[in-house]
């Protein structure tokens, strides 16, 4: 046949002593789409730049052999490298702010590689740079080709570059994390304008990213990597249905889903973190609480039979429903109100049934339990709530320039419950956390709350004092309190370093020895040193990959079962609140547009923006993408206005 | 010249190396360790100024008409500006007084000037750029407007001016200490005050305050040790500016009065005879020339070595995996105002 | 465009904010906090009298706020002083009377501006040519001996205080080789044959001290461009290295350095001083100093402001200067 768009064999490449890529192979066909899918430092992105030759100069050393479009990358000289790159073979960045000169207009850029590849004089190239911004869905292209990219939002610069890409009707466009950077609902868009253009102009895409289920949506192929080197690969529908390797079955169930079931074999879940044999370091040992505890609400309860493995997690927030269904544990913790249920069967209350592992059928066949849970404040249920917040405001600036990031949230957390807060950048939800636990004053509003509250934060690196160690990190609330005494602080230290999952010796190790998904550890452990009833974690797994995602998601869980502490998990990634929470508010534009039990949030939405957010999560499944991608044109023709990106610009 | 902290880029201070591995890396570039040999030697001279002028048997106030040959209006007399075993640098001219004993007195001058200005200037920027991050908005925007005028002044105009209001009664190295300082700080005060604040958003910073430590406890326990890299790395950068500040003064004929040696000053008469005694004019330059050669040496030295990203070029404590995985956010280019300061 | 418009204004209001707090300052400082004025001004053996004459013809027995205001209306609207004789009228802008010679100050000032002006100007076009090339080509031929030598080069200029620079560079090249006259300045009006060759060597120490700062600048700030992700993507497109240092990195690189001389040459008309003094230059900065010898506040208190006013202009135009080469500065 044809020859291979793209044909990579035996690619290695090294960083000094470090082997980034060993070993690779791999072949495109002319319009096919592979995804190269790896979690950070697998070694996906150096393979990407390798196929234009990108380290050429750089002082990283490359071997084996490159074919891209018929060109030798390896042998090529540097005028055919370039006019390879961005005539034949057009990259896409995943940073589309910094992607772009800040000094030119967007037009100007584009219609720059365009001659440099094409020829031509400035007003064709002026016209092409047009046209193609208006292909790819810029609306008014001809004025906003005049635009710098700082005056674009994150969704029309990922836009025109890619536009840059297609001037030169290459053949090949290669997209590293291409979305990452983005909110969902503009990642959508952009996989589905990927979509479209290969299925018009037959054009290659090689994917790069760390996210399964963006390469589900958009390619043919799967390449699974790691450590530099092939897991595996194959159609994506057999990689993603039905994987070989244990490490793609490890991957794929830590991926967090939407749907409650997750339906395959060997999940992370139901396991122990720290049994996973991708980071075992320094996990927790399986509570025994877990299985009992599965045991007693399935035999207990009516819900749930059959679906054990997915309690663990799912049901991790679940054992504020012991304390809140029975009355009489108004100052039992979780532990003790859940003993109790395990002990003697539940108190027939048909109201608040509460389904463990949250199936959408049984939420949606028990509306009565929904009203009887979801009004919190109710008079029978006062004695759980930890905090409240009652029309809470935050402003920034002052006149012109004011902004008002929260506007007007009322919200309570009960003890023992996980109360997801979900919304995309801006929509003010990392605010509402602040102001939950102290660290921003509130414009207008008040929290109230009993017991001491803190918080996990998003960014592993800067959460911990690089200076300290992280001992004397965890011994800050401490010490704070007045406890002088040194013994007993590492004592106590030693006790949460163990609980957390980590060995309660390394007191004198210092945040740089640890990885990031221990270092979110540390930073729990230091969150429970002050013994607080509730724990607001803001983005606590954003920063990780999906493997420890799920391993620190999984503690949270454990930690609030065994302390019966309530949690607010604040998080972009619809996914993996649906996992946590027990019930879900969605955030935008600073106000909560729909709040509830997670089922019946994620079940059946009612607020059109929460439909949207939930139809722009990419699905693992490659059949259900193209049946989203579908509803998705559907919902943007049904209600353009409502879609943010295509009229905010700046 | 606040270099040192947007060195790291977005704006926040990056952890830099501790102590060992700082010596380490400074040690790596031979450069500095010369610099640093010369600089020693320079302090060692103006600490045993008096030591050495008694070795040598010469006052560095003494006149010797009879050395200076009175007919060519005070060439010394002899080669080289009358160099000889008893005055081991020759004589100044007109005058005859010991040049050795008045460099090496001028040394202590010239560097203590700078080196108690040095101290004042980094104790003022250091408070007061804690007081603007950590005191809340009034004293952010006082000071910030502050500082915002003061990098608007004419500096060494306005010392000029200071130095003619001056009572006459305070002695002048004293003075020349105290406006150099007090003209000084800003540039201290706009580094802790632009670090402090980053500092402040970093998440440990949040989790100290929700610990329940109060601002101070937090200045001292989160912020300063993050701070002292940036502002050591400014510090050892001001000490140059300051003995040029010191003998720009003195050169202008309004800073150290005579018969106080000082090397500016002995510039300023020197500048009338370098074609009959060179040496004259050259001594002190040249040493002053040295002296901030090496100081300033020293200082990108540390710089480097402070610089987290600086590692591998040293090739000295390198470590893996202490970047962070996520990219930070694209920072704005940094203002122009922190480029210029 | 409005955004910029917005950020002209509020950019002319913080100058005017600046200036204002300078003169308050400036006038507390010279005329208050020195106690008495009259005594000073009179010398060391005036009689009570005498000091009581001038501290009636100074008016200083004025409330403080009375003074300042007649020293701000001085500068907007003019005023009168008393002399021996009579009523004297200073015109707008009246920076006030010489104690000394009772020549006006702002005549004072305007007739020694040319001078400085011609310094300055000289100097940084020179500095600017000398240090942006430099700058660029270490940061091109990054690790190569030419980008040690340069950072040699320029490690040594910035150590180099002007006024060692200037008098090395007169007795090599006017005394030892003899190949430049000394240095004098002639006004551009009368010669400017000589005016150039008088003000050469005086441009040459201020440029190399202040190219040396600037190829520094240029260095780190073209290495900081060239890191960043968009060259990376104009690499990735197939466009030459010289297109892609030349458009899309020396850009970036080279304006916040161009607005920044922008400031420095303002900051110079006052710091051009020890350069004036050091080549005989009749500018500000030597008036300056031959008052401050003689306590002759009006005219301190003149070439402050002036030169006070010199910088906060530069500072506002490279404000601007920098806005229009990168538009984000106007959003923050």
């Amino acid at each position: 046949m044809t020859e291979p768009l793209v044909e990579v064999s035996d690619l290695g490449i090294s960083f000094g002593d470090v082997r980034a890529v060993d070993g690779l192979s791999f072949a495109l066909r002319p319009g096919a789409a592979l995804g190269v899918v790896g979690e950070s430092g697998s070694g996906k992105s150096a393979s990407a730049y390798a196929l234009l030759g990108l380290h050429r100069g750089t002082g990283a050393r490359v071997t084996g052999a490159i074919r891209v479009a018929g060109v030798d990358v390896m042998a090529a000289s540097d005028s055919e490298l370039r006019s390879l790159r961005g005539g034949l073979a057009a990259m896409v960045f995943q940073d589309p702010l910094s992607s772009l000169d800040p000094y030119y207009t967007i037009g100007d850029q584009i219609a720059e590689v365009y001659r440099v590849h094409k020829g031509g004089s400035r007003r064709a190239a002026r016209a092409r740079a047009v046209s193609v911004l208006d292909r790819v869905g810029i609306p008014d292209a001809a004025r906003k080709s005049r635009s710098r990219p700082h005056e674009f939002s994150g969704g029309m610069r990922q836009r025109a570059l890619i536009a840059m890409a297609l001037a030169c009707e290459p053949r090949l466009l290669i997209a590293d994390e291409p979305t990452t950077a983005l909110d969902v609902t503009v990642q959508a868009q952009i996989l589905d304008l990927l979509h479209d253009l290969r299925r018009e102009t037959g054009l290659g895409l090689v994917l790069v990213t760390h996210d399964v289920g963006v390469a589900a949506e958009s390619v043919d192929e799967v390449l699974v990597m790691r450590a530099g080197r092939e897991v595996e690969r194959g159609p994506v529908g057999v990689v993603l249905g039905a994987p070989r390797e244990r490490y793609t079955r490890a991957l794929l169930s830590a991926v967090p889903r939407l749907s409650p079931t997750p339906p395959l074999p060997e999940t992370l879940r139901g396991s122990a973190p720290g049994r996973d044999p991708v980071d075992a370091a320094g996990d927790p040992p399986q509570t025994p609480f877990a299985p009992e505890r599965r045991s007693s609400s399935n035999a207990g309860r009516a819900g749930g039979a059959g679906e054990g493995d997915s309690q663990a997690t799912a049901g991790a927030g679940r054992c504020g429903d012991a304390g809140v269904s029975d009355p009489g544990s108004g100052a039992g913790n979780c532990a003790s109100g859940h003993a109790r249920s395990a002990a003697e069967p539940e108190p027939s209350e048909p109201q608040s049934l509460p389904t463990v592992a949250g199936h959408q059928a049984a939420s949606e066949s028990h509306p009565r339990r929904v009203s009887g849970r979801g009004g919190v404040g109710e008079g029978s249920e006062e004695g759980g709530v930890v905090l409240q917040a009652t029309g809470l405001h935050k402003t920034f600036g002052r006149g012109r320039t004011a902004f008002t990031a929260v506007d007007g949230v009322s919200l309570a957390v009960r003890r023992g419950e996980t109360l997801g807060i979900v919304g995309e950048s801006g929509s003010g939800k990392t605010t509402l956390g602040r102001m939950l636990v102290g660290l921003l004053r509130p414009s207008a509003g008040r929290v109230t709350g009993t017991g001491d509250v803190q918080m996990v934060f998003q960014d592993p690196v800067s959460s911990l004092n690089p200076r300290r160690s992280i001992g004397e990190s965890v011994a800050d609330p401490l010490r704070a309190r007045g406890e002088r005494d040194d013994s007993r602080i590492r004592e106590r230290v030693g006790e949460l370093l163990q609980k957390v999952g980590l060995d309660p010796d390394r007191y004198d190790s210092y945040p740089h020895e640890f990885s990031g998904g221990q270092r979110q550890r540390v930073g729990i452990a230091r969150a429970l040193a002050a013994e607080p009833t509730l724990i607001v974690c803001d983005e606590p797994v954003s920063a990780l990959d999906v493997t420890t995602q799920a391993q620190v998601t999984a503690l949270l869980g454990q930690l609030q079962r065994e302390l019966g502490l309530a949690l607010v998990f604040v998080a972009h990634d619809l996914a993996v609140v649906r996992q946590v929470s027990d019930r879900v508010a969605v955030m935008r534009q600073g106000r909560i547009v729909e709040e509830g039990e997670v089922d019946v949030v994620y079940g059946a939405p009612k607020d059109p923006y929460t439909r949207q957010l939930l139809a722009a999560v990419p699905s693992l499944d490659p059949a259900l993408a193209a049946t989203r991608r579908a509803a998705r044109r559907e919902l943007r023709e049904a209600s353009r206005e409502a879609a943010p990106e295509e009229v905010a610009v700046a | 010249m606040s270099e040192a902290l947007l060195t790291t880029g977005a704006g926040v201070v990056a952890p830099a190396p501790g102590g060992r591995l700082f010596w380490r890396r400074l040690r790596a570039q031979r450069a500095v360790t010369a610099a640093a040999a010369v600089f020693v030697l320079l302090v060692l001279v103006a600490l045993a100024a008096p030591l050495l002028t008694a070795l040598e048997g010469q006052d560095p106030n003494a006149f010797h008409p009879t050395l200076v040959d009175s007919a060519s209006g005070g060439v010394p007399i002899g080669p080289f500006g009358g160099i000889s075993g008893e005055h081991w640098l020759g004589v100044e001219p007109q005058t005859g007084r010991d040049l050795f004993a008045r460099i090496v007195y001028g040394a202590r001058v010239s560097l203590g000037v700078a080196f108690v200005a040095t101290l004042i200037q980094v104790a003022l920027g250091v408070a007061l750029g804690l007081f603007a991050a950590l005191g809340g908005r009034w004293a952010d925007q006082i000071v910030s407007r502050v500082t915002d005028v003061a990098a608007a002044l004419p500096m060494l105009v306005i010392t000029l001016g200071l130095l003619a209001v001056a009572p006459a009664s305070i002695p002048r190295p004293v003075l020349i200490t105290l406006i150099i300082a007090g003209l000084g700080w800003f540039g201290t005060s706009k580094i802790v005050r632009a670090g402090a604040l980053s500092l402040k958003t970093l998440d440990h910073v949040s989790a100290a305050r929700l610990s329940g430590w109060g601002t101070w406890a937090i200045a001292r326990r989160e912020l300063l040790p993050a701070l002292a890299a940036p502002v050591i790395t400014y510090a050892v950068l001001l000490v140059p500016t300051n003995v040029v500040a010191e003998a720009a003064l003195s050169f202008l004929g309004v800073g150290i009065k005579p018969p106080t040696p000082s090397w500016g000053q002995m510039l300023t008469d020197a500048n009338t005879w370098y074609q009959a005694a060179p040496t004259y004019l050259l001594l002190p330059a040249g040493l002053l020339f040295i002296t901030v050669l090496s100081l300033t040496v020293i200082g990108e030295g540390v710089r480097t070595a402070l610089d987290p990203r600086a590692a591998s070029r040293l090739r000295v404590g390198t470590r893996k995996g202490l970047k962070s995985r996520k990219p930070l956010r694209q920072s704005p280019r940094k203002s122009l105002k922190e480029k210029a300061s | 465009m409005t955004g910029f418009t917005g950020f002209l204004l509020r950019r002319i209001a913080g100058a005017v904010f600046v200036l204002l707090a300078l003169s308050v300052i400036v006038y507390a400082v010279f005329y208050v906090a020195p106690g008495n004025v009259a005594q000073i001004v009179c010398g060391e053996r005036c009689s009570p009298q005498q000091v009581a004459l001038v501290h009636d013809k100074l008016r200083l027995g004025d409330p403080l706020y009375l003074q300042y205001g007649h020293f701000v209306q001085g500068i907007f609207a003019g005023r009168d002083f008393s002399s021996g004789t009579g009523m004297v009228h200073c015109s707008t802008p009246c920076l006030g009377q010489s104690y000394r010679t009772d020549e006006q100050v702002t005549d004072l000032i305007l007739g020694k501006l040319p001078v400085t002006g011609s310094l300055v100007v000289g100097a940084f076009v020179l500095w600017l040519l000398i240090g942006v090339g430099t700058g660029v080509l270490s940061a091109w031929k990054r690790g190569g001996m030419t980008e040690r030598l340069l950072t040699w080069l320029t490690l040594a200029g910035t150590s180099t205080p002007v006024f060692v620079i200037g008098l090395l560079l007169i007795i090599i090249l006017c005394s030892t080789l003899q190949w430049l006259p000394f240095p004098q300045y002639v006004p551009f009006t009368d010669n400017p044959q000589q005016w150039f060759w008088g003000l050469l060597l005086p441009w040459f120490s201020l440029a190399l001290i202040e190219s040396a700062k600037y190829a520094r600048l240029t260095r780190s700030s073209m290495l900081e461009t060239l890191a960043e992700d968009h060259v990376r993507t104009f690499r990735a497109y197939g466009l030459t290295e010289r297109a892609v240092v030349g458009r899309h990195a020396l850009r970036g690189a080279v304006a916040p350095v161009i607005a920044l001389s922008a400031l420095d040459a303002g900051t110079m008309f006052g710091s051009a001083v020890l350069t004036e003094t050091l080549f005989g230059i009749p500018g500000i900065g030597q008036q300056l100093v031959q008052s401050v010898r003689t306590v002759d506040l009006p005219v301190v208190v003149g070439v402050v402001l002036t030169t006070g006013f010199f910088v906060v202009l530069a500072n506002a135009v490279a404000d601007v200067l920098y806005a229009m080469a990168d538009r984000r500065v106007v959003l923050s």
